[in-house]
């Protein structure tokens, strides 16, 4: 699966990239490639608060259903209205058209604690040898 | 239905939302798989990219390298070839084996030509189910069974302790489990092409519930055109060594077009067909009649009961039962096992016991139980997933047309 540089990784497979005073957040390609097809995609709405590690919307596949994280803290700002309609989006372009919210961070502090490319792709590799 | 128990909670765990979560499923996946049952196809799974989740007991491929929308779609365009090993083949002998058999089942089992089956239910004494299997009479005294993997054991003990019973009372009833043989199923428009290139027999003759015991490709097989996904196909048991032989046959015949697939595939196509998942759909506590199988009870089985918990069965056919099972289109995120029925103004009505995205028809379908009385097509309710109340409506099953090979 793709892991895009430039951009920083928590270990629940969400990515966020950070454009000064607003962060775009989304799943990863690997995310989705362990989802299978998303068929609904459930987000909040704006001016939600959503907090590091905290829950923030649900991705449903045709099988399961998986919480999504939000990899910082702050105020939701934007949500992307497309994925109500077409959530499939997350599939076949997970880091730009399927992103899902940006976020207003409350602590930029917190991006330092998330991964970078190289260690969130040896994350990835030490998951799926389980 | 047979063989999916619990197959979103499989799947939940296979795709794995959170680390944290992934870290506990997969120690607890760790430590079950040392015990996991393996079938004669597992080395055969692995190297064709099958993803081995735990089933049953067993480890099974719940997804190959095609995704489960692409698996689906595939097997109702071309075909799809099933290990259903899991499962557990048994056969009954004896000059008494259909009376004891029918001590069990609710189905008409005398009255089945020979080398034709059926669905049926085993009841326990309070009418519930303990399993469904499809039930094949091959002659008089020979009855060949299969029934579902997660039930083996307390079928096997159930059947067990009724035909000590039985014999002790001076009847003549035998029995062999098939761990000696594998199962297949092979499905979709171009099962019966591809098998049809493998057998000297007359595929075209055989339809919907035949069984035959022939040779496919030099192997000995019990063949029974038959299958849990609404498609035509058949279901192959054939001896254990053979069974990656004959799988990699099929595939080569087939020229690519039938594909392997995975048990959440396998759940989708059935719910699409509207067949019950035992353990979702059925349980103890729910009577055939209630599941909406009192076309699998016989005539002459309604009329004369001698089925454990017949009167149970026999009140509820005559009165009608309390809960019906019903199919459910919705709104918004699929609903899962367990999601709440409700009316409008949010009194409960009943509970979704299998739900999910149907891949052929891009709507979220559904099987639940509401009261009886609201349980016609078109009736307008609400589902609760996770908190929130989405629009749901009762439709008919199947929700995609079967096409079962039937005498036109």
């Amino acid at each position: 699966s793709t892991v895009l540089d430039g951009l920083k990784y928590s270990s629940s497979h969400e990515w966020v990239k950070n454009d000064g005073s607003v962060a775009t957040i989304g799943i990863t390609d690997h995310a989705q490639g362990h989802l299978g097809e998303v068929v609904f995609v459930e987000l909040p709405e704006a001016g939600a608060k959503v907090s590091q590690g905290g829950a923030f919307g649900n991705v449903e596949s045709v099988k399961a259903t998986s919480d999504i994280n939000s990899p910082i803290s702050g105020e939701v700002v934007e949500v992307n209205d497309k994925l109500s309609e077409t959530p499939g989006l997350i599939n076949s372009s997970p880091y730009e058209d399927g992103w899902m919210i940006k976020v207003k961070p409350s602590s930029p502090s917190e991006l330092d604690a998330l991964l970078d490319p190289a260690k969130y792709t040896k994350h990835c590799e030490e998951e799926d040898a389980h | 239905m047979r063989g999916l128990l619990a197959c979103a909670t499989l799947a939940r765990r296979a795709a794995g939302a959170t680390s944290t979560a992934r870290r506990h499923l997969a120690g607890a996946a760790e430590a079950a798989e040392a015990e996991l049952k393996k079938t004669a196809l597992y080395d055969f799974h692995v190297a064709h990219g099958g993803k081995m989740v735990p089933f049953a007991g067993w480890s099974m491929p719940i997804q190959y390298k095609d995704t489960i929308m692409d698996s689906t779609l595939n097997c109702r365009a071309n075909g799809s070839l099933f290990d259903v090993s899991h499962m557990c083949g048994l056969s009954l002998h004896g000059r008494q084996a259909i009376p004891f058999l029918e001590s069990l089942v609710v189905a008409d089992v005398a009255a089945l030509k020979d080398g034709t089956g059926t669905l049926t239910v085993f009841t326990n004494d309070r009418g519930g189910a303990i399993d469904d299997s499809v039930v094949t009479k091959v002659t008089d005294q020979h009855i060949y069974l299969v029934v579902n993997a997660g039930c083996r054991d307390k079928d096997l003990a159930h059947i067990g302790e009724h035909m000590e019973a039985f014999n002790k009372k001076g009847g003549d009833v035998k029995w062999h489990v098939h761990d000696e043989r594998s199962l297949l199923a092979l499905q979709g428009p171009l099962a019966a092409p591809t098998l049809q290139l493998l057998t000297k027999e007359d595929l075209s003759k055989m339809y919907f519930s035949d069984f035959k015991m022939i040779d496919i490709n030099g192997y000995a097989c019990f063949l029974t055109r038959t299958g849990y996904t609404g498609e035509d196909g058949f279901e192959i048991s054939v001896p254990s060594e053979n069974a990656v032989d004959l799988a990699k046959a099929l595939l080569e015949k087939s020229e690519g077009k039938v594909r392997l697939t995975g048990l959440g595939a396998r759940d989708s196509l059935r719910l699409e067909a509207g067949l019950c998942l035992y353990g979702n759909d059925m349980e103890q506590h729910i009577t055939p009649v209630e599941a909406g199988l009192s076309w699998a009870i016989g005539k002459r089985r309604k009329a004369e009961g001698g089925f454990l918990g017949a009167d149970v069965i026999l009140k509820q056919l005559q009165e009608g039962p309390k809960i019906r099972r019903v199919g459910l289109l919705s709104q918004g995120p699929p609903p899962r096992s367990h999601s709440e029925i409700v009316s409008n103004s949010g009194e409960n009505i009943g509970e979704v016991t299998s739900g999910g995205f149907s891949p052929c028809l891009k709507k979220n379908i559904a099987m639940g139980y509401v009261k009886s009385g609201l349980h016609k097509a078109g009736t307008e309710f609400k589902v609760v997933v996770r908190g929130k109340s989405y629009d749901a409506v009762v439709t008919k099953m199947p929700f995609v047309p079967t096409k079962y090979y039937k005498p036109s």
